[in-house]
């Protein structure tokens, strides 16, 4: 999985950042690429863009090997998103296209726990074979 | 990443499109246009783009589709430094 982040920042202000503040929290720095978006016109297209503020919120897209967007997420600035649930959620669509489809992952799945096969067997029977427990 | 050399003209400025080698300056491609917003949604491709880029100590152009083949989370945030 490789990850790009982006803001309106240009690069050298990423550069700056990763220099005076990232270097402190990561031991030697973020490693993925920091993109600049300056004109705002990447968050715009991917709908992100607050015209007034003049920058991006805090959005998040899944894209699999196809480029196609798997999952989106989209906070405003001051609520931080969850890397876990970010990793579960790879996970899970890794999981999905690995059985080309043929298994989907339920509420609250994550890797080792069961799956489910949707298929004409399942149907009104999902209460068998998943409990809302495993949701939490 | 594709190394960028860095000049004082144009310090920021991403490109958009979805063919490699067309790279029409974002401002050519008026947003409505030849790029919806509604064809950012799950299910359909991400929209192409490339952009100037710091990483590990160099700056360099990336482009979406580059990637292709792999995983990919884009996150988008407010800014450098901001507190979140």
């Amino acid at each position: 999985m490789e990850l790009l982040s982006i803001s309106v920042d240009s690069h050298f202000v990423h550069k700056m950042w990763q220099d005076y503040e990232l270097t402190k929290m990561v031991e030697g720095g973020v490693p993925f690429p920091m993109l600049s978006d300056g004109p705002g016109n990447i968050g715009r297209v991917y709908g992100v863009y607050d015209e007034d503020a003049g920058v991006e919120m805090r959005g998040r897209f899944i894209i699999d090997p196809d480029g196609v967007i798997q999952a989106i997420e989209i906070l405003t600035p001051p609520v931080g998103r969850n890397v876990e649930e970010l990793i579960r959620q790879v996970k899970a669509f890794q999981h999905v296209r690995e059985t080309k489809g043929e298994e989907a992952t339920p509420s609250g799945w994550q890797p080792g726990k069961p799956t489910l096969s949707p298929g004409p067997a399942l149907v009104g029977k999902v209460w068998e074979a998943w409990k809302v427990e495993e949701a939490f | 990443m594709k190394e960028l050399k860095i000049g004082c003209g144009k310090p920021t400025g991403a490109k958009l499109g979805e063919s490699a080698g067309s790279g029409k300056p974002a401002e050519e491609t008026p947003m409505g246009k030849e790029i919806s917003m509604a064809a950012v949604k799950v299910g359909a491709k991400a929209p192409d783009f490339e952009a100037p880029a710091y990483q590990s100590g160099k700056f360099g152009q990336v482009k979406l589709s580059d990637y292709l083949g792999k995983w990919v989370v884009l996150c988008f945030y407010p800014g450098d430094f901001t507190f979140v």
